[in-house]
């Protein structure tokens, strides 16, 4: 260890006492073993769609699917009564788990059985939502081994099933939803109505009660401020732009989220074909707009992008907005291949590894804002050694 | 009634204003809060947001598509010369989970599926607002299906009689035609046990 008073021995110099000492230096050999349990908390915060594959995935994170459903003569969850929601909670368990064969398999998990931290680092690993992770009384997410797939027991619908994928593969995130639904449905006797298809708690949902999206990363069209310009002609096509946690979050590290918001009167096949054509037109568009950045200074962007791993690297404090510019810096560098010390599957990682419910889970204490950005800078450091 | 409002607003760009709560940071949530007709305005960093639960759903108080809603449903399309609206409007109720269409408007959710039914016609034109459309289109459950999409193939098959004949080709038109007979008839001998 450091130099122990009294131990006798001649003090010798080394470069640990020479002069000043990184005080996360010490942080970070403090506890070997809470190294171990974090490393394990860390293969649960990870997931499949970090892994930075799939079509498109230097510019599209992710791509999902998801349909809103309800049983047929039991109220909607908001309005259920508490024995109504058992109800709903004891027919899943008894007729859609264990029903599935083996590589189709869906884990059933109380919400009410995770603690209000875990909740929050299924949120935002984008498995749950935040109403679900507040909403206690026989509530569950159905969940595969991927995490591909899941599926929510009454949240706002008595099911929404959902299917994750990374890159823009929008046409397998509706099939394999799908699928579960086809399979749900043999078990449920849905709410269906002939001419207004799948009922939901909520009108913006009915019809098809299918939600698709694409998680974007568009920096170029940021820095060429483009970005405003594309905003106003999505909302004309039907589509709308959200952050990256969805509704009422405003658009941080360059990261955005499209959605369809028709969702009666179009076939699930044109909500998606519809969303893929802009995400295939905004990809060019900011593919045009690396070019042209490119061109003006491919210097000028390996800079930035090493600045921003630089700052990763060594900060003491890190708030979630500086850290996600970073990230999206780092990530522009590495898409054009001027960073090449961090992946993909790194960033998007640590996208979701840097959040306030993941800091505070791997910690296992609650934090302060102040030290989660300590907490935060901490973790960075950890990842990129 | 209240015009739509949305109670979250995100302030971006130029005139950032530090956060109410914790002084420090830059406040990106707006949060204007209506109780009892009282409003309360305050503007939070994120992270006071999140702790004091501004932002994410919730069923009561918080949620920006609640005022959206009252303000849609009470929107008057302009080319009705006869009121949508009319006044025994508000004192429709849902026999079965007794949701009423007044409480509907307010919170902008059904409380089971028979509120489709019970608030019929009133809600044609909030559908239409919001999709443009009133009319499903997509996916149909199979248990449910056969019914369904017999009759959907029907009107298919009507439509290109229709064109059919415009075109006045009279003898595709009559193959279309037969189809159609026969398929109404099928519908008639197996449709009542699917619906609903």
């Amino acid at each position: 260890m450091f130099d122990e008073a009294g131990s006798g021995d001649q003090e010798k110099i080394t470069p640990q006492n020479a002069g000043y000492r990184n005080p996360l230096d010490e942080i970070m050999k403090a506890n070997r073993e809470e190294d171990r349990l974090q490393e394990e908390k860390k293969k649960e915060i990870t997931s499949k769609w970090m892994e930075g594959q799939g079509p498109e995935a230097e510019i599209v994170i992710s791509s999902r699917v998801r349909l809103a459903r309800n049983i047929r003569n039991i109220p909607f969850p908001p309005l259920a009564s508490d024995e109504q929601r058992k109800k709903v909670y004891t027919l899943v368990e008894k007729n859609v788990q264990g029903k599935l064969g083996k590589k189709d398999k869906l884990k059933m998990i109380e919400t009410s059985s995770l603690s209000p931290v875990f909740r929050q680092v299924l949120v935002e690993k984008h498995l749950i939502s935040p109403l679900l992770a507040k909403e206690g009384y026989f509530s569950a997410l159905l969940l595969r081994e991927d995490e591909i797939i899941s599926i929510m027991i009454n949240e706002e619908d008595h099911f929404r099933i959902q299917c994750l994928l990374p890159g823009l593969q929008l046409e397998r995130a509706w099939q394999e939803a799908s699928r579960y639904d086809d399979f749900l449905e043999s078990q449920i006797d849905y709410a269906f109505h002939e001419e207004k298809g799948y009922l939901t708690a909520c009108p913006t949902n009915v019809g098809t009660g299918m939600r698709s999206s694409v998680m974007l990363h568009l920096p170029a069209l940021v820095i060429t401020n483009q970005i405003k310009r594309i905003f106003s002609a999505i909302n004309q096509v039907g589509l709308a732009v959200r952050g990256l946690y969805g509704e009422g979050t405003e658009m941080i590290g360059n990261i955005l989220q499209l959605s369809n918001q028709v969702t009666l009167g179009q076939s699930e096949e044109e909500i998606w074909q519809n969303l893929y054509g802009v995400t295939k037109q905004l990809i060019n568009q900011e593919k045009k707009a690396r070019e042209l950045l490119q061109n003006e200074g491919r210097e000028k962007l390996a800079d930035r992008a090493g600045r921003a791993f630089g700052i990763l690297k060594h900060a003491y404090m890190l708030d979630s907005q500086e850290t996600m510019k970073l990230l999206s810096d780092a990530r522009l560098g590495v898409d054009l291949g001027l960073l090449k010390r961090i992946s993909l599957k790194a960033l998007n990682e640590l996208l979701v590894l840097t959040q306030p419910g993941c800091l505070q889970y791997l910690k296992g204490a609650e934090l302060s804002p102040y030290e989660r950005d300590l907490e935060r800078a901490v973790q960075i450091q950890k990842y990129l050694i | 009634m209240k015009p739509a409002r949305d109670a979250e607003k995100n302030i971006n760009g130029p005139g950032k204003m530090l956060c109410e709560r914790c002084g420090k940071k830059n406040a990106t949530v707006h949060v204007t809060k209506i109780v009892n007709g009282n409003k309360s305005e305050y503007y939070l960093c994120e992270d006071c947001a999140r702790e004091k639960g501004e932002t994410g759903a919730s069923w009561e108080g918080k949620f920006p598509l609640q005022q959206f809603f009252s303000g849609l449903m009470n929107f008057l399309p302009p080319d009705s010369s006869k009121a949508v609206v009319s006044k025994g409007y508000s004192g429709l109720q849902c026999p079965v989970c007794g949701l009423t269409y007044t409480q509907f408007c307010q919170v902008g959710r059904f409380g089971c599926a028979q509120c489709y039914e019970a608030f019929g016609q009133n809600l044609l034109p909030l559908l239409r607002r919001l999709h443009g459309n009133q009319k499903h289109r997509g996916k149909i459950p199979a248990r449910v299906g056969s019914y369904v999409r017999l009759k959907r193939e029907i009107e298919q098959l009507r439509q290109e009689l229709n064109e059919k004949v415009a075109a006045e080709a009279f003898e595709e038109a009559a193959v279309l035609r037969d189809k159609i007979r026969q398929l109404e008839n099928e519908s008639a001998e197996g449709g009542e046990d699917h619906v609903r």
